[in-house]
C-alpha cells in the first residue's frame, strides 16, 4: 500500500532534523494561521497562484529564490561549521550519512532552486517590459513553469523529513548513484525533484524565446534590442538546447534504478563515462544559462548609473552570441583526469580558454561605460562593481582550471570549490540580486531600502574573500572536496578562516532580508514611491510605463526607432506613452488554477514514484495529465479590458506624472 | 620562484603573505617529482601572463569607480560618448594575444605532461609497475614483478619511474598524491595510466580525489619514497607477512570498510589486476601492449564472486 514507506523513514534519531522540523512546523503554522486571520487566503489564489501575469510570476519566483537561499546557506554553513570542527580525531557533529546529503543538497538548491528561480524571475520581471510586449508569449505555461518549480523545490525539502536526500553530489555521478551503491530513496528524491523542475525550466526557455522572437515592439530590430533581452534569448536557447539532455541523462539514470537497465552501471555493459558527457553536455552551459542574465543586468545598471550609453553595444551582443555557441565545445574540460588523449584534452582546455576573450571584453565595456561618467552609487552599482572585481579574479582561476595540465592537480579540489562559487556568488547571485534593486521599484511601486542594501553587499563581499580565498590555499595543499574530516593540521586554519567568511555572509543574508522587510514597512514613505514609473533616469522602455505597471503594462504599445529607446524618446520630447490618445480595448489571459492543479499532481507523482507507491503515482501522473486536457479544451481563457478603463487607469497615471511635474 | 608566487596569491586573496609562509606548505606547489614540477612551471607561467590583463583590470576598475563618482565634478563628462575603435582594437586584442599564448602551452603541456606518457629513466633503472585498484573505501596496490600486494601503503624507489595502472572495483575515484603530480580516475572494468616519479625520499599523502560515498574522507593513503635499498627491505618485509591474496581471500578485502589499515600480502595471485578488469568486462581485458581485447580465465572469474 506504501511502497517502502514506513515510519522508520522519518529521521528522529537526528536531533537536527527533528529540530528542523519543529521549527519548519511552527513558522509554518504561523505563516498559515496569519494568512486564514486575515482572510487573505481568497486574495492570494485569485491575485497571485492563479495568476498568469509575468510581473506577478516574477515576484512568486523571487521568493521561491530567496526560500532557496535560506536553504541552501543553511547547508553551507553547516558544512563549513563541520569542517572547521572535524579535525585531528574530532569527527565533528554531522557524520557522512548526513553531511553527503548537505552537500549534494546545497548544490541541487544552490543551482537548480536559488539560481534558476532567481534568473526566471527577472528574466520574467523584465523581458515583456522591456520590448513593449503585454504578456510573455505563453502565459499559462509561465504560471505552469512555475508550480513545476516550486513543487520540485518542495519535494527536495520533504526528504529532509520523510526519508533521506542523494548522497551521490549534486550530479549524482553513476555507479556511486546506481541502485547497487546507493540503495535508499534520495537519489530517488533528486531524480524527480530534477525531471519536475526540468519542465518547468524547459517551458520557460520556449516561453521567452517565442516572446522575444514574436512579440517586440514595432521598430525594435535585433541590434535595438536592450542587452539584459539578448542576454535572456541567448539563455532560452541555452536552455531549450541542454535542458532535455539533462532530462535523458537523469532519465536513463533512473531507468538503471527504476528497471534494472544498464546504461551507467559498472557492469552488463553500463558507461559510466557516458553520464559524464552527458550531464556536462548540460552542465557547462548551464553556467551561461545563468550567467549570461547577470550580465544582462550589469549591462542596464553600469549605464543607467553611470549616466551613458554602454560602451560598446554591438561588441556586447557579439560577445554575448558567441559565449552562447562556445559554450557547447567546452564540456570536457569538467573531466580531463578521465584519461583522453592529449589532444581530445588540448582542444576543450583552448576552447575553454577562448570564452574568456569574449567575458574579458565584456569586463572592459562596462568599464569604458563608467569611464568618463558621473556614477551614482545606489546600491545597485555597490553590486556591479565588486562584481567586476571578483569576477575577474574568478575568470583568472577559470583559465588555471582550463589548462589541462593545471587541471590535473587542482581537479575536484578546493580549488575547483572555490573558482566556481567565485564566477557564481561573484557574478550571478551578485548580478541577480543588482537586478533585484534596480528592478524593484518598477514592479513593487516603491524602492528598496539603500543603506541595508549597500550593508548586505559588504557583508557579502568581505565574507566572500574569507570564506573562498582559503579555498584557494588549501586547493594548493591538496585538500579534496567533499571530505568530512581531516587530519592534517596544515589545512585547520584556513577552514576557520573560511568559517568566519561563511558567517559574514550569514549577516549578509540577514541584511538582504532585514531590506526587504524595511522595504516593505516603509513602502508608503514618499520618498520611497516611484509615481514617475522613472526612478532611475532609465534608457529602456520598462521605464516609460507606470510603476507598478497596469496590468497590460502599455496602453498603447511604444514605437521604437532607436537603441535605448526610452532614452531617445525622452531626449527627443517624444511621450512614449501617447498619453491622451484613443484607447482601445485590451485583449488579455484569464487566471487559471490548471498551473497550480498540474504542480500539485505532479509533486504527488514525484513523491509516490520516489516510495514505490505506484497506485498514488498513477493519480498524479493522470491528474497532470487530466489537468492539461481540461486546459487545453476550456475556450474561456482570455478577457477583454474595455477602452474606458485602459482610458481611467492611463489619466489618473498621467495626472500623477503632471502632479510630479509642478512640485 | 615559491615565494613570488606564494606572494601573488596572497596579494589576490587580500591575505597577508606573511601569514601564508609561516601557516603553510603548499603541496602542489613544493613538488617532489619531475611531473609536478612541470605542473608547477606550467601553473606559474600561465598566472604570469594572465596577470598582465587582470591586475590592470581590477585596477582600472577601482580607478574609474573612484575618480567618475557624481560628486567629483572636477572629471570629465561625456554623457553621448560610446564607442572607440580603438579601444575595441586593444581590448579584444591583448586578452586574444595572452590567450594565444596560454593556448600554444596548453598544446605543449598537454603533450609533454601526458599522465600516459612513460618518463625517461636513467640508464640501468628499471620502472617499477604498480597496479592501484580502487575498492570501497581503500586502496589496493598490486606489485606485479615482486608478487605482492598492499593496502593503504604505496612504497617506491627514489627517482625510478613507476608506471600505475589504474582500475576500481567499485565506484569512480581518482588517484592522486598532491606531492607528485597529477592525478586520474579508477574506473571499474577500465584501466587507466598514469606515470610518476619521486626525486626526494619521504612520506607522501595520496588520497581519492573523487568522491565516493560514505568512507570518502578515510580513503588516504601513505606514498612512500624510498632509496633502493629501502625499497628492497620493504619488499622482504611485505613478503614476511602471513596472508596470501587470491581468489579466495579477494571478495573479503573488497567488501566495504572504512579507514582501513595498513594491510600486507606476502604473494598474489598473478594476474589479479586483469581479473579485476574483466569481471566487469565480460570476462575481457584490454592488453596493454597490443591494445587488443584478451579473454581471462574463467575459472578465476567465476571464483572472485562477480558482485557481492
Amino acid at each position: 500500500m506504501l511502497g517502502r514507506l514506513s515510519l522508520s523513514a522519518i529521521p528522529l534519531d537526528v536531533p537536527i532534523l527533528v529540530g528542523t522540523f519543529i521549527g519548519v512546523l511552527i513558522v509554518g503554522v504561523a505563516v498559515l494561521g496569519l494568512i486564514t486571520y486575515y482572510g487573505k487566503w481568497g486574495y492570494l489564489w485569485k491575485e497571485w497562484f492563479t495568476t498568469v501575469d509575468h510581473k506577478r510570476l516574477a515576484v512568486m519566483y523571487i521568493v521561491l529564490a530567496l526560500v532557496a537561499l535560506a536553504r541552501g546557506f543553511a547547508d553551507a554553513i553547516m558544512m563549513r561549521t563541520q569542517l572547521a570542527l572535524a579535525y585531528a580525531g574530532n569527527p565533528g557533529y554531522l557524520p557522512p550519512h548526513h553531511y553527503d546529503q548537505i552537500f549534494s543538497a546545497h548544490g541541487t538548491i544552490m543551482i537548480f532552486f536559488l539560481a534558476m528561480a532567481f534568473m526566471t524571475g527577472l528574466f520574467n520581471f523584465i523581458v515583456p517590459l522591456q520590448i513593449g510586449a503585454r504578456d510573455v508569449a505563453y502565459p499559462f505555461l509561465n504560471n505552469l513553469s512555475f508550480w513545476m518549480t516550486a513543487v520540485a523545490f518542495i519535494l527536495v525539502n520533504i526528504s529532509l523529513f520523510i526519508g533521506e536526500f542523494s548522497q551521490c553530489g549534486w550530479l549524482a555521478y553513476p555507479p556511486l548513484s546506481e541502485m547497487q551503491f546507493s540503495p535508499g530513496v534520495g537519489v530517488d528524491y533528486y531524480i524527480w525533484a530534477i525531471q519536475i523542475s526540468g519542465v518547468g525550466t524547459l517551458l520557460t526557455g520556449v516561453n521567452f524565446f517565442v516572446t522575444i522572437v514574436k512579440m517586440r515592439a514595432p521598430g525594435m530590430t535585433w541590434l535595438k534590442m536592450p542587452v539584459f533581452t539578448w542576454t535572456a534569448f541567448c539563455s532560452s536557447i541555452l536552455i531549450m538546447a541542454t535542458f532535455p539532455v539533462l532530462t535523458v541523462a537523469v532519465a536513463l539514470l533512473g531507468l538503471d534504478r527504476y528497471f534494472g537497465m544498464h546504461f551507467f552501471t559498472n557492469d552488463g555493459g553500463g558507461n559510466q563515462m557516458l553520464y559524464l558527457n552527458l550531464i556536462w553536455a548540460w552542465g557547462h552551459p548551464e553556467v551561461y544559462i545563468l550567467v549570461l542574465p547577470a550580465f544582462g543586468v550589469f549591462s542596464e545598471v553600469v549605464p543607467a548609473f553611470s549616466g551613458k550609453p554602454l560602451f560598446g553595444y554591438k561588441t556586447m551582443v557579439y560577445a554575448t552570441c558567441s559565449i552562447m555557441v562556445l559554450s557547447f565545445l567546452v564540456w570536457v574540460h569538467h573531466f580531463f583526469t578521465m584519461g583522453a588523449g592529449p589532444d581530445v584534452n588540448a582542444f576543450f582546455g583552448i576552447a575553454t580558454m577562448i570564452i574568456s576573450i569574449p567575458t574579458g571584453v565584456k569586463l572592459f565595456n562596462w568599464l569604458f561605460t563608467m569611464y568618463k561618467g558621473r556614477i551614482q552609487y545606489h546600491a545597485c552599482m555597490y553590486w556591479a562593481v565588486g562584481f567586476m572585481v571578483v569576477f575577474t579574479i574568478g575568470g583568472m582561476t577559470g583559465v588555471m582550471l582550463a589548462i589541462p595540465g593545471s587541471d590535473f592537480v587542482l581537479h575536484n579540489s578546493l580549488f575547483l570549490i572555490a573558482h566556481f562559487h567565485n564566477v557564481i556568488i561573484g557574478g550571478v547571485y551578485f548580478g541577480y540580486v543588482c537586478g533585484m534593486n534596480f528592478w524593484a521599484p518598477k514592479v513593487l511601486g516603491f524602492k528598496m531600502n539603500e543603506a541595508w542594501g549597500i550593508r548586505a553587499f559588504w557583508f557579502w563581499l568581505v565574507g566572500f574573500f574569507f570564506a573562498f580565498m582559503p579555498l584557494y590555499v588549501l586547493g594548493f595543499e591538496g585538500m579534496t572536496r567533499r571530505i568530512n574530516h581531516y587530519d592534517n593540521p596544515a589545512w585547520h586554519p584556513w577552514m576557520l578562516i573560511a568559517e568566519v567568511g561563511a558567517v559574514l555572509i550569514l549577516f549578509g543574508v540577514v541584511c538582504q532580508l532585514m531590506q526587504i522587510f524595511v522595504s516593505i514597512r516603509d513602502c508608503n514613505k514618499p520618498e520611497n514611491r516611484d509615481f514617475t514609473g522613472d526612478p532611475w533616469n532609465g534608457r529602456t522602455l520598462e521605464w516609460s510605463t507606470s510603476s507598478p505597471p497596469p496590468v497590460y503594462n502599455y496602453a498603447i504599445v511604444p514605437h521604437v526607432s532607436s537603441l535605448d529607446a526610452y532614452m531617445h524618446d525622452k531626449e527627443n520630447g517624444i511621450d512614449t506613452r501617447q498619453a491622451g490618445a484613443q484607447y482601445e480595448a485590451i485583449h488579455m489571459p484569464k487566471n487559471t488554477a490548471a498551473g497550480i492543479s498540474a504542480g500539485a499532481f505532479a509533486l504527488i507523482f514525484g513523491f509516490a514514484a520516489v516510495w514505490y507507491i505506484w497506485w498514488l503515482a498513477a493519480i498524479g501522473l493522470v491528474g497532470v495529465i487530466a489537468t492539461i486536457i481540461a486546459r487545453s479544451a476550456n475556450k474561456d481563457i482570455d478577457y477583454y479590458i474595455p477602452a474606458e478603463e485602459v482610458a481611467r487607469i492611463e489619466n489618473e497615471h498621467t495626472r500623477k506624472l503632471m502632479a510630479q511635474a509642478a512640485e | 620562484m615559491k615565494n613570488k608566487l606564494l606572494a601573488r596569491t596572497a596579494r589576490l586573496g587580500g591575505l597577508s603573505s606573511a601569514l601564508l609562509l609561516a601557516g603553510c606548505e603548499l603541496d602542489v606547489l613544493d613538488p617532489k617529482g619531475p611531473v609536478g614540477e612541470g605542473v608547477k612551471s606550467l601553473i606559474t607561467t600561465s598566472v604570469i601572463a594572465m596577470l598582465i590583463v587582470v591586475v590592470p583590470t581590477i585596477i582600472l576598475t577601482l580607478w574609474f569607480a573612484w575618480q567618475y563618482r557624481q560628486s567629483n565634478t572636477s572629471a570629465e563628462y561625456l554623457p553621448k560618448w560610446s564607442h572607440s575603435n580603438k579601444i575595441e582594437v586593444v581590448i579584444w586584442g591583448i586578452p586574444a594575444l595572452i590567450i594565444l599564448f596560454l593556448a600554444v602551452i596548453t598544446y605543449q603541456t598537454c603533450h609533454s605532461l601526458d599522465p600516459y606518457k612513460r618518463l625517461e629513466a636513467e640508464a640501468n633503472t628499471k620502472p617499477l609497475h604498480v597496479q592501484v585498484v580502487a575498492q570501497d573505501w581503500k586502496w589496493l596496490f598490486i606489485y606485479p614483478e615482486q608478487g605482492i600486494a598492499v593496502v593503504n601503503q604505496l612504497a617506491m624507489p627514489v627517482n625510478t619511474p613507476v608506471d600505475f595502472d589504474i582500475t576500481s572495483d567499485s565506484v569512480m575515484n581518482s588517484f592522486f598524491i598532491p606531492r607528485l603530480g597529477s592525478m586520474i580516475y579508477a574506473m571499474a572494468g577500465m584501466q587507466t595510466q598514469l606515470h610518476l616519479l619521486a626525486s626526494e625520499p619521504g612520506d607522501y599523502m595520496g588520497e581519492s580525489a573523487n568522491y565516493s560515498g560514505r568512507g570518502f574522507s578515510d580513503m588516504r593513503f601513505h606514498a612512500l619514497a624510498m632509496s633502493n635499498d629501502e625499497f628492497n627491505a620493504w619488499v622482504e618485509k611485505v613478503r614476511a607477512s602471513s596472508e596470501q591474496l587470491d581468489s579466495q581471500t579477494y571478495p573479503k578485502l573488497a567488501a566495504p570498510s572504512e579507514a582501513n589499515p595498513v594491510e600486507y600480502f606476502a604473494h598474489v595471485e598473478p594476474g589479479m589486476f586483469n581479473t579485476i578488469v574483466a569481471k566487469y568486462n565480460n570476462g575481457m581485458v584490454m592488453d596493454k601492449s597490443t591494445g587488443k581485447m584478451i579473454q581471462v580465465q574463467q575459472s578465476a572469474m567465476s571464483d572472485m564472486n562477480m558482485k557481492e
